[in-house]
């Protein structure tokens, strides 16, 4: 069995090595001040290495967006930098001189995320509040019977058979916005939030005679909002980074793609493209795909990284209630 | 499913007392209409979309074709899975897919509480704060962009690995072609993308941690090093269980966007990058064949539950609060 410590041996090992540097040093010096040095050690450490890591997250966009702006030729010569290579915003022109395909994938995928994060949203929150609920006494049967699908599934065929032939949703935006309304991990998530909301208060309503749905719009919605802020930034992020149902039942049927399926065929065709071309004497240089792809990629992932401040502070506290208590 | 079961379950034990059972049933639907009536959208949802297709499932003993659809199409026992086994495609599959989540497993649980115990040794709240929304920024970008971003860093062409190395003087790397790099490149690419989130997630366990204790490890004279070891590890204990358990349930479950965004059709990377849903995927869409990956499916479910039904007795044995059920 893992035991939950071995997340320490990197920290053992740097801290031991220059605490014992220090040791010989110093020493001659009490006790206690030998004991502030370790904990500086680690503090010192702990910043250097998080520094570290800060920036390995960081440098790969920094590497996209100087690409979106550098120009092909030289990134076919001297490869992807840090730095654009030969300013310029050719792939952004490209993109936009036909702005029709981008346009309607950007119509497609915000429709989409707002309205399956207000529908999901408010159907998850619904759900978890009688499973909340100690007086429901089917919660634990129903509970489970969610529960149940992460633990078998039908697979991808059978699925893919009955939601695309049988349910007749090929080529329809439905196979992609239905299956990401909600899954059994946000279900949870927020059935162990509403665990804050103090219990007095759905009784207090109860006694005023109000019903049960009128309790859990007037009363316990508005006490959840880090747990709605979470839950919500989670589906938003389904169905903003959503490629996988699209290539699934939509393909080449629908002539706007959401927006991060279109990305991925522009990948793909660019490569394509490219493949096609190298053999033949045409000048591949003409066709941006490079920067192209890039500038793509910087299209498709901005908006999310705006909206991902406003949502953030309610983030830590919302997966601290969900996850901890399980 | 548990609808289903609990209703005979109620029934036969009726029959020892016939009529109090008879009201607590009826009781228990009409008490709570409301909350039931609020679950339904919820109950609606997994029926269609997770317990239909499960029928399905046949199609995995079946030689299926369009025309007869899916119970009249000629059965054909245990056929599938044989061909399976005798290909040897089912092991080199399950030893790709849980050998790469066993490395996400355990390399991930370490450097994420490494990061979140790191974390709450840092005293700057701006330093604290600004670093802890950038690492959390790559789980927030799609696969496709990931994608982008490996093919940008190891392309043989004009990647910037290469442009180091060629930097340095040395022979540039094909890397997509050498099969023997990827088992290291999918593991980092996937520790960059989801350490942030473990980060975040044990940091936040930290936090939740009463105060008193801290106080009380301070009072005694321990150095940082010993909070860590004897106050913030041992906190952690619950939270690493429960992820554990849940990271054990999806062993048979690749990252299937991470594995596909990378490789993607590379057939020459297969022996050490092709995982059940990749292979699964690629039977669906490009060759139509729906037996085989049926059956392939149908063993990763079972072979899946068995796994997370075994953790969790074991769990349950050691300590019944950690147990899921």
């Amino acid at each position: 069995m893992l035991s939950s410590d071995f997340g320490s041996v990197a920290v053992t090992e740097t801290v031991s090595k220059s605490t014992r540097r220090r040791a010989t040093v110093a020493a001659e010096r009490t006790r206690a001040i030998k004991l502030d040095k370790s904990d500086r050690v680690i503090r010192g450490v702990s910043y250097f290495a998080i520094t570290i890591f800060t920036a390995m997250c960081l440098l790969p966009f920094i590497l996209i967006v100087s690409a979106s702006f550098s120009s092909e030729s030289e990134i076919m010569k001297s490869g992807f930098g840090l730095l654009p290579k030969g300013f310029t915003f050719t792939a952004y022109e490209y993109i936009f001189r036909a702005p029709r395909q981008i346009i309607g994938s950007y119509v497609v995928t915000v429709v989409m995320t707002v309205a399956g994060t207000a529908i999901g949203l408010f159907i998850i929150a619904m759900t978890g509040f009688a499973l909340y609920r100690q007086d429901f006494r089917l919660r634990n049967y129903i509970a489970f019977f969610i529960y149940f699908t992460t633990l078998f599934s039908a697979g991808l065929a059978p699925t893919f058979l009955w939601i695309g032939r049988d349910l007749g949703l090929r080529g329809n935006y439905l196979a992609v916005f239905l299956p990401l309304l909600m899954t059994p991990w946000l279900i949870i998530l927020m059935k162990n939030f509403m665990r804050t909301i103090p219990y007095e208060i759905i009784e207090s309503g109860k006694i005023d005679g109000a019903g049960d749905f009128r309790i859990f719009v007037q009363l316990a919605l508005p006490m959840m909002k880090p747990a709605l802020a979470t839950v919500g930034l989670f589906l938003a992020l389904g169905y903003w980074n959503e490629w996988y149902l699209s290539s699934l039942y939509l393909g080449s049927t629908v002539e706007f793609k959401p927006l991060q399926y279109y990305l991925y065929n522009v990948i793909n065709t660019a490569n394509a493209l490219r493949n096609s071309v190298a053999g033949s004497n045409v000048s591949i240089t003409d066709l941006p795909s490079n920067t192209l792809k890039m500038a793509s990629a910087v299209v498709a992932t901005l908006p999310i990284l705006f909206v991902y401040p406003f949502v953030q502070k309610y983030f830590v506290s919302g997966i601290t209630v969900g996850a901890v208590k399980g | 499913m548990s609808l289903k079961e609990a209703a005979p379950q109620r029934r036969s034990s009726k029959e020892e007392e016939p009529q109090q059972r008879r009201i607590s049933l009826w009781r228990r639907f009409t008490s709570s209409r409301m909350l039931l009536l609020m679950c339904l959208p919820a109950i609606a949802f997994f029926v269609i979309f997770n317990y239909a297709p499960m029928p399905g499932i046949w199609i995995a003993f079946t030689n299926f074709n369009y025309r007869d659809g899916i119970f009249g199409s000629p059965f054909v026992g245990f056929k599938n899975f044989e061909f399976l086994i005798k290909s040897g495609q089912l092991w080199l599959l399950t030893r790709n897919t849980v050998l790469y989540n066993l490395a996400f497993i355990v390399l991930g649980n370490i450097l994420a509480i490494t990061f979140a115990v790191m974390l709450n040794e840092i005293r700057l709240k701006y330093f604290k704060k600004i670093t802890q929304s950038i690492m959390f920024l790559p789980y927030f970008i799609s696969v496709v962009l990931v994608g982008v971003i490996a093919f940008n860093l190891l392309n043989y062409d004009n990647g910037a690995l290469n442009g180091i190395i060629e930097g340095a003087g040395g022979e540039p790397i094909k890397v997509y072609s050498t099969p023997g790099a990827w088992p290291g490149i999918i593991t980092l690419t996937h520790l960059w993308q989801s350490t942030g989130y473990g980060t975040i997630v044990y940091f936040a366990a930290i936090m939740g941690i009463d105060r008193v204790l801290f106080e009380a490890a301070a009072i005694d004279g321990a150095t940082a090093w010993q909070r860590i070891r004897y106050v913030i590890l041992p906190s952690l204990k619950p939270i690493f269980v429960i992820l554990l358990l849940f990271a054990l349930g999806g062993i048979m479950h690749g990252n299937f966007g991470l594995f596909w965004n990378l490789v993607g059709n590379n057939a020459a990377l297969f022996q050490t990058t092709d995982i059940i849903e990749t292979s699964v995927y690629r039977m669906v869409m490009s060759q139509n064949n729906f037996t085989t990956s049926t059956a392939v499916g149908l063993y990763q479910s079972i072979f899946g539950f068995a796994i997370v039904i075994t953790a969790n007795w074991i769990v349950r044995r050691m300590n019944p609060d950690y147990a899921l059920f």
